[in-house]
């Protein structure tokens, strides 16, 4: 109330409203795309508003495919997609809160070493070792395979980190009186450490899903098999440069598809979504 | 920084970091080290002979036009995305935090495009603008606008430019909208008390107290921009027309895909590291500096 | 001219009425203390003077103008938080300039009024520093050397030293009421604390859940409160309150007949709140002229003074503040004396003063 203004700020929400308009927009018009006839989409003429076809096309989508590119129903690619995004998530907690725990609560030679190189690889995103890291995996006949999809993905700092910072705050005090109370390490940290993470394991679980599941390029490289694509890669296959030929309804429908489970998480996981944004970008 | 209070074992940390230093090893810095060890040979298609040529991969990189056109298309294409995305998000932010109630409600509306990947906004895009049947490309060419990213350098490279922006708006006005709500409001009620209208408000008090988070969103954004946006790059123009939306990342990959020029691809990765580096050190240094209470 | 008037001023938020009609006016040059407990609305109403907030109903004017619909930079005020609120990225110079500079002033009188008030409020050696450089009553100082700079025509103060430890707090009251002396601003002062209240005040309102429940200088709200309220609020350690009934003359309070004091309308049969400040409870010195007798329970010897706490025959309790060379033990009997003068009588079901 600093400012005299009678009524609510007008300029504010138009511009706030003409954001999210804007925002949402293409996610609106895909929806349209998904639920109309392809012929109307490719002769330029479809409304603005929805057809009818969005049982047959979701139907067509997600249990048969596209028929003239890879026939690969949807469904399976977004089963496949699923299981990628789970095993990062869950694999990259696990491996970096232990890691966390090692560093924090233990003296050992080297530890700084290892500390440092963990944190190393925050400068090392997929992409600036693509063809190499490519080599690895090759060689180690992981192409194809789950494994190969999802373990290099999985060793990288962020969550190394959070999990380092959130331990310093956790009061001496507690482990010592755990130590008195007769707890060894694992016990201290399935006991006490574990629960008091919850939050932070919510947070980074909701980041590490969405990070999963959009990945491009290492999929892009790794799976070569029409039945172990996921959506993201499908979506990408599917569009033909000769436009004429793309079955735009089904793509329309499967990016729907691709973008419906992140953003749900995201929308029902708020509060943790944005607690883990904040605290990996520290 | 250091615990007072630890465990004793000495096997143990071993054991728990063991899965994470070897996949870290095994993914990360061998490959890392091949990728530094392979810029320096020159390798046939078949893989049977190399020869090692210290810097003539980078030489005859850096006598590429097209490399020195991949270098510009990428700075071209960070500033616009960043400069966009920054500003829009900022106005949104100042915008949703003048909502003494209700800004959280603008929160959820606006922060969701962060979770569509990468590569689905760019589909989404190019569907809008596609030449022959895009809804907004219609309207352009309504408007006597030859519109056509698929021919067109510029248009192409707009294009990309708008799906980018798109996706990092979100994120940008989480981190400003948390950076205004965190300024007290008594500073902001004095500020008011000794004279500051709305503007002359933001100005002095509010955007100096938002700078840390400023900074630091301009070199996330400048490393989004060089990296994460392979995807984008990848579903809608291929890097094309004629290498028009060819960034450096992804000029990386199409050197290398058909085995062509391992070693010219591989010194192309060890530059990007170095940038990468070059950036983060940057944002550690001068980043943990600036922060206000 | 700088006379504050606040004329039947409510303020709700939503269903809620958080002050119920507040009245009064502010002498030009006076120091007037908003008194009360968490909650009451002293903080709301500085901030509708101030104009933060909006009133529900009735006038605010500054200076013989009415102000409902100016803002706050347009009222010429200025304002010390209690958080301080200083700006954390401009030092302690730019910070006390800052709303010079917004008016507009020439910088040689910048650099003259800053430091003028540097040098009331021995800021002189700071000038150059950053807030979080600072120590909490160095703040305190900047914050009120922001307020001095402006020379405004009121200054209100929030709270300022309920963030500062007591040994700092007792010294800056005494600063902030010699700064008064001699700048003698109007101000409004709004604290729950009534040690602080007493020092600075030229005049108190104490204020109960939204209502003014007495207006008076210090000395008089102490002696004579208007209310139960009030007179358990003021003074430490609090007025002795029993629940009694008037009957020949006396007052009833369980079993033990009290004096009464000298009040019109002490009638008989009348229900009555009574009270007698610890500090005037006196020793009788022989049973024979006692009004009372107690049985001690516990003594807290502070030294310069010491507390009795103790009993009436019938259990109701009496707290007696003697000087610190009286020497009593746990389970003495004492006999009493009750100055009729000394003693309040309030109304039991109004609370209100007889």
């Amino acid at each position: 109330m600093i400012d005299r203004r009678s009524g609510p700020d007008w300029f504010a929400h138009a511009v706030l409203w003409t954001g999210i308009l804007v925002m949402a927009f293409p996610v609106y018009l895909t929806f349209i795309a998904s639920t109309h006839e392809p012929s109307t989409i490719a002769n330029g003429q479809m409304p603005l508003v929805p057809g009818d076809k969005l049982l047959e096309t979701y139907w067509q989508t997600i249990f048969v495919g596209p028929t003239r590119t890879s026939r690969m129903p949807v469904g399976a690619m977004m089963v496949n997609t699923l299981v990628m995004a789970l095993v990062i998530a869950i694999g990259k907690i696990c491996i970096s809160i232990v890691s966390a725990y090692a560093v924090v609560y233990f003296r050992f030679p080297f530890r700084r070493t290892a500390f440092w190189m963990i944190f190393m690889t925050l400068m090392l995103p997929v992409e600036v070792r693509i063809y190499p890291t490519y080599n690895v995996v090759a060689s180690l006949g992981l192409l194809d395979t789950f494994a190969g999809l999802t373990v290099p993905l999985i060793a990288s700092a962020t969550g190394t980190l959070l999990f380092r910072q959130f331990f310093m705050t956790i009061p001496d005090e507690l482990l010592e009186a755990s130590k008195i109370d007769g707890a060894g390490p694992v016990r201290f940290f399935v006991d006490t450490v574990l629960p008091l993470s919850r939050t932070n394991i919510a947070a980074l679980f909701v980041i590490l899903f969405i990070y999963g599941w959009n990945q491009y390029l290492w999929p892009l490289l790794i799976t070569t098999r029409a039945d172990m694509q996921t959506i993201v890669i499908g979506i990408k296959k599917m569009i033909v440069t000769a436009d004429a030929l793309t079955e735009w309804q089904i793509v329309m429908a499967t990016a729907m598809l691709a973008m419906i489970p992140p953003v749900a998480v995201v929308l029902l996981m708020q509060r943790w979504f944005v607690k883990g944004l904040v605290e990996t970008e520290k | 920084m250091e615990k007072r209070a630890i465990f004793r074992q000495r096997w143990l940390p071993y054991l728990l970091l063991a899965p994470q230093l070897a996949i870290t090893l095994v993914f990360f810095y061998f490959p890392a080290g091949q990728a530094v060890w392979q810029s320096f040979l020159i390798e046939d298609a078949f893989g049977i002979s190399t020869e090692f040529v210290w810097f003539e991969n980078y030489q005859a990189l850096f006598a590429q036009p097209q490399y020195y056109r991949a270098m510009a298309n990428t700075a071209v294409f960070s500033v616009s995305v960043t400069v966009l995305s920054l500003s829009l998000a900022l106005l949104l932010a100042v915008m949703a935090d003048r909502q003494i109630k209700g800004a959280n409600g603008y929160k959820t509306l606006l922060i969701w495009p962060y979770a569509v990947a990468p590569a689905i906004a760019a589909v989404l895009w190019l569907f809008m603008f596609q030449p022959s049947l895009g809804v907004v490309a219609r309207g352009i060419r309504a408007l006597g606008i030859d519109w056509n990213p698929l021919l067109n350098g510029t248009h192409a490279m707009i294009l990309v430019i708008m799906a980018a922006t798109w996706k990092q708006v979100s994120y940008n006005f989480l981190f400003f909208l948390a950076g205004l709500q965190s300024i007290p409001r008594s500073v902001i009620e004095a500020a008011a008390i000794d004279g500051a209208g709305r503007t002359r408000r933001f100005w002095t008090i509010v955007f100096p107290l938002l700078s840390p988070t400023a900074f630091f969103l301009l070199v996330v954004n400048v490393v989004y921009v060089f990296f994460d946006t392979f995807g984008i790059i990848d579903a809608t123009t291929g890097g094309g027309p004629a290498k028009a939306t060819e960034t450096m990342v992804y000029k990386v990959y199409q050197d290398g895909k058909l085995g062509a020029d391992l070693g010219g691809s591989a010194a192309q990765s060890v530059i990007l590291m170095a940038i990468v580096v070059a950036l983060t050190a940057f944002q550690f240094r001068y980043i943990e500096r600036k922060v206000h209470y | 001219m700088a006379e504050v008037r606040i004329s039947g001023v409510r303020k709700s938020f939503g269903d809620v009425a958080v002050l119920h009609g507040i009245d009064t006016t502010i002498a030009d040059g006076e120091f007037m203390v908003l008194l009360g407990p968490s909650g009451c609305g002293k903080s709301t109403l500085l901030r509708i003077v101030a104009g933060l907030e909006q009133q529900s109903a009735g006038d605010v004017s500054i200076g013989g103008r009415v102000v409902n619909d100016v803002e706050p930079k347009d009222r010429n005020i200025a304002m010390v938080f209690q958080n301080y609120a200083l700006y954390p990225h401009l030092s302690v110079y730019d910070n006390m300039a800052y709303g010079l500079r917004v008016r507009g002033t020439p910088r040689p009188e910048i650099e003259r009024r800053v430091q003028e008030a540097a040098r009331i409020l021995e800021l002189g050696q700071l000038l150059q520093r950053k807030p979080r450089q600072l120590s909490g009553g160095q703040r305190q100082r900047v914050a009120m050397g922001r307020a001095i700079v402006r020379d405004p025509q009121v200054f209100l103060f929030d709270e300022p030293l309920s963030n500062l430890d007591a040994k700092l707090r007792v010294q800056m009251r005494i600063e902030i009421r010699r700064l008064h002396q001699s700048i003698r601003t109007t101000s409004i002062y709004v604290t729950h604390d009534q040690v602080e209240a007493m020092t600075l005040a030229d005049r108190l309102i104490v204020m109960n859940a939204g209502h003014a429940e007495q207006v008076g200088a210090p000395l008089e709200v102490y002696e004579r409160p208007a209310s139960v309220f009030v007179a358990g609020f003021i003074g430490a350690p609090a007025m002795n309150l029993l629940r009694a009934r008037v009957a020949g003359g006396r007052a009833m309070a369980g079993a033990a007949a009290l004096p009464l004091p000298q009040a019109a309308g002490l009638g008989e049969g009348r229900e009555i709140d009574w009270g007698v400040r610890p500090e005037h409870v006196e020793l009788a010195p022989g049973a024979a002229d006692a009004d009372a007798e107690v049985a001690v329970d516990l003594v807290e010897a502070l030294g310069a003074d010491t507390l009795v706490h103790a009993r009436l025959a019938d259990g109701g309790a009496l707290t007696l503040r003697l000087p610190g060379t009286t020497r009593v033990r746990e389970g003495d009997r004492l006999p009493l004396r009750l100055p009729p003068a000394a003693l309040h009588a309030f109304d039991a079901a109004s609370g209100r003063r007889i």
